[in-house]
């Protein structure tokens, strides 16, 4: 087929674009803007509203927050699907478990009263494979101090499913509710630990980059290292967020827009092991842009930020923990990297991180 | 214990020493002085110059009368609708199609290859042409390699398909650019003001310093091939304005550390063995003379262009936006406009919904201004 | 356009080369290397592909090449003040590592 055949067709310039069936592609599912957008035009939309809830859907954060008589509810639920199942440092057992119990510690909910676990199974599945992910799950419950209290089982045909989905849902009573939403200028940028090991130990076995050594997931449960945060200075932690997928750039922007507040952040400051910084230079990635399954972000009041970073290194979960930036009253919405040489926004991914050549 | 490289070694190889690099412009400013005008243009030609003077935040350190024009240096940017195109039929054809990860989102005539899988097409993300080879090793099914980015890049699809063992079921629909072409259309742009050039240092390693001469004794203009690490970037824009304020029309080698006068020339020779340069279009630039490689006749076995009847007509019900039409990529390429000289910069042309070719990839200029916001008072 | 990244090579066997890119290892073919390497070298990779040995006096003599460039610039009040400011970071730099 030559090229001009398809260039005398367009030179000739009389067929419209035939309008395209608007459809879910995997940006959808990358959890960034594209993500947000197809949650709040579409999946979030048209819900009765009213309900006395102070964090609900519309504050799009990591779970919702209903008031009781003394304190709140909080409920965050979350479907885990990765491939492959199995990665470095972790597998979908762990993750499950891990991300609701993270997603409720954002909140200030860190000491889950339960879990359900809804598994979809492929079948041809291996019953040795399942027992795997079983005790994966088990492991990171007694690591969260939670247990699983309900669930649901469902197998789907050959080729109908990619190996397993599992859905969990947790909740947990809080005294307190901490929000994404909550920084003031001035905050100070805390995070628990080393960026994107979860996302480029993922990519590496999943393009068959055989690194070797050093790469490992994160996926941990961190309630109890949050708790630590946030006992060492009560109140002072005035925002939370995990930047899972989208990374810490998605993470920090969201919590810059919601705040209303512009965020500087120091490159030197940012811990990154040095294994996940060469593989990303190799791949062309950039580690803000990975996920991450076992950190967590806080904006803490500038005073309490040596306790808050103390509490956190306390924990073997925190050791890696640094300060490594602040909030401002300009550029609100934006996050600006210093990176020694200059400074630069910073981006937010669009769709999956891929390797780059160029 | 692996033996493993300390952190010294990192910094030195690394080159980013933040203090070197406020010396180095410094010195670009004191050269700036001596030369007097109030601006003075330099075009890079590479994407990775690019990345690296965005990443590092350069461009706010830089003096502002020091224009660093990005030039077509970006292969994927420039990698045309039709080249597109094939690889969209092929995908969409049952064929699976594997390429890097930078060509995903390139919009073809009807759809990028990013859509196409979406719609059911399949479409393997690869990091290496050894990769692609693998592939095809696992599958019965056929594997074509739809292979992008600049002679750097040609030298390792070159290599897999000397290999020995070739799976049968593997082909290289090539997209291959070839930089030195380039050079010349856009020192010859009408209304250009580029007073001196930026080389890419990789491939460069491949082709030599000394291919520039001839450049350079044609348009009088200097060339200075540089690295990426900051301190290479800077070094090497020191040197270039040295060259212009001596109006020193030379080719200069600053990365002398992977660049010779010969180049590679093992390298050289596998290119061109697999390869030869022809005339075609770069997307939003112009027809270029020598400007793509594909693959030589004794290796039409391999190439899917003569292997498959590759069908673009299901694509025929979808005509290219009009909003083409409007696009200044062109320009912006040959540094006669900015990305803020187009009327659907930021509007219908947005990074998540690209029409020209400077908003496809990280590297396109578009889209660098889009996310970084060109020189942003941070 | 072409990402390269530099390593050093820590094992060879036929045309691949393991290579300690700083933190993770990853074969790398030598296919279109010009010149032999061995453990120890430094080469350039570029999509899994070695393009370039970098002898590691060359890695030196970019530095030297840095200081030359700094030397011809410099000269005047503009660049010993600069000179100044970098010793004064280093100076910095030295006693926080001291603290730390």
């Amino acid at each position: 087929m030559s090229h001009a055949s398809i260039e005398t067709r367009r030179a000739n310039g009389a067929m419209p674009r035939r309008p395209q069936e608007r459809i879910v592609t995997l940006m959808h599912g990358a959890g960034g803007r594209a993500m947000r957008a197809l949650v709040q035009d579409t999946l979030a939309a048209g819900f009765p509203a009213g309900a006395p809830w102070a964090v609900g859907l519309e504050a799009m954060d990591d779970g919702a927050a209903i008031p009781l008589a003394d304190g709140w509810l909080v409920v965050t639920t979350d479907s885990h699907v990765v491939h492959p199942w199995e990665f470095p440092g972790g597998d979908i057992g762990r993750l499950s478990i891990s991300g609701t119990v993270n997603d409720l510690a954002m909140m200030g909910a860190t000491e889950p009263l339960g879990l359900t676990s809804a598994i979809v199974v492929e079948e041809g599945f291996a019953l040795a494979d399942l027992e795997r992910v079983q005790s994966s799950m088990t492991t990171a419950c007694l690591e969260a101090g939670a247990t699983v209290v309900t669930g649901d089982t469902k197998v789907m045909g050959r080729g109908e499913l990619d190996g397993i989905v599992i859905n969990t849902t947790g909740v947990a009573l809080a005294r307190s509710v901490v929000r994404d939403s909550g920084l003031v200028p001035g905050d100070r940028i805390v995070m628990t630990g080393t960026i994107g090991d979860h996302g480029i130990a993922l990519m590496a076995a999943r393009h068959g980059l055989d690194f070797d050594g050093g790469l490992a997931s994160d996926v941990a449960p961190i309630n109890r290292l949050v708790r630590l945060a946030l006992d060492a200075a009560p109140g002072a932690v005035r925002a939370m967020k995990d930047p899972t997928r989208g990374g810490v750039a998605s993470a920090l922007h969201e919590m810059a827009e919601k705040s209303g507040v512009g965020i500087v952040v120091e490159a030197e400051r940012i811990p990154v092991s040095p294994a996940v910084r060469s593989a990303a230079e190799i791949l062309g990635l950039d580690p803000f842009h990975i996920a991450n399954e076992g950190k967590a972000i806080l904006g803490v009041a500038a005073q309490a930020a040596d306790a808050v970073l103390a509490a956190l290194r306390s924990h073997p979960r925190g050791a890696d923990a640094a300060i490594v930036g602040e909030c401002i009253d300009r550029q609100v919405g934006r996050v600006i990297l210093d990176t020694g040489f200059g400074r630069r926004l910073v981006t937010e991914p669009e769709g999956e991180p891929l390797p780059r050549i160029c | 214990m692996p033996e493993t490289l300390a952190r010294d070694d990192v910094h030195e190889l690394k080159f980013r020493d933040p203090v070197k690099a406020r010396a180095l412009t410094a010195a670009i400013e004191r050269v700036l002085d001596e030369i007097g005008r109030d601006r003075v243009s330099v075009m890079h030609v590479c994407g990775s110059h690019e990345q690296s003077i965005a990443k590092f935040g350069l461009r706010s350190a830089l003096p502002r009368r020091l224009s660093v024009i990005m030039g077509p240096g970006c292969p994927v940017c420039v990698t045309d609708m039709p080249e597109v195109d094939e690889a969209v039929a092929l995908a969409l054809d049952g064929k699976v199609v594997a390429t890097y990860g930078d060509m995903l989102k390139v919009p073809g005539t009807a759809m990028s290859l990013a859509e196409a899988e979406a719609q059911g097409g399949r479409v393997e993300v690869v990091y290496s042409a050894s990769q692609a080879i693998d592939l095809a090793r696992g599958t019965d099914d056929e594997v074509v390699f739809f292979a992008s980015g600049f002679e750097t890049t040609a030298v390792a699809t070159a290599a897999v398909v000397l290999e020995e063992d070739m799976p049968a079921n593997f082909s290289v629909l090539s997209a291959h650019k070839y930089i030195p072409p380039v050079m010349e259309i856009v020192a010859e742009m009408p209304g250009t003001n580029v007073e001196g050039f930026l080389a890419a240092g990789h491939a460069a390693t491949i082709t030599g310093s000394a291919i520039f001469e001839r450049f350079v004794e044609r348009h009088g203009i200097p060339v200075v091939v540089a690295g990426f690490e900051p301190l290479d970037i800077l070094a090497g824009l020191l040197k270039l304005v040295e060259l212009i304020r001596d109006g020193s029309a030379a080719v200069a080698n600053t990365f002398p550390r992977c660049v010779t006068a010969e180049g590679n020339l093992v390298a050289q020779e596998r290119l061109w063995r697999v390869f030869r340069a022809t005339g075609g279009n770069w997307r939003g630039i112009a027809h270029v003379p020598n400007g793509n490689l594909r693959l030589r006749d004794e290796f039409a076995g391999v190439d899917a262009r003569r292997r498959f009847a590759i069908d673009l007509t299901p694509l025929w019900g979808h005509a290219p936006t009009t909003l083409l039409q409007s696009c200044i990529c062109g320009d912006i390429m040959a540094g006669v406009a900015a990305p803020t000289d187009c009327d659907l910069f930021g509007k219908e042309c947005l990074p998540g919904n690209p029409v020209g070719a400077c908003m496809v990839s990280n590297e396109g200029t578009c889209k660098i201004w889009h996310q970084y916001g060109g020189h942003p008072e941070l | 356009m072409c990402l390269g990244v530099p390593g050093k090579v820590v094992s060879v066997e036929g045309q691949v080369a393991l290579v300690d890119f700083f933190g993770v290892r990853r074969e790398t073919r030598l296919d279109v290397i010009d010149e032999p390497v061995g453990p120890g070298d430094y080469v350039l990779n570029h999509v899994g592909f070695a393009i370039r040995k970098i002898p590691a006096e060359d890695i030196r003599e970019t530095l030297s090449l840095y200081e030359l460039l700094l030397r011809e610039a410099g000269g005047d009040m503009m660049a010993d003040d600069v000179r100044g400011e970098i010793e004064a970071a280093r100076g910095a730099a030295r006693q926080e590592a001291a603290r730390a």
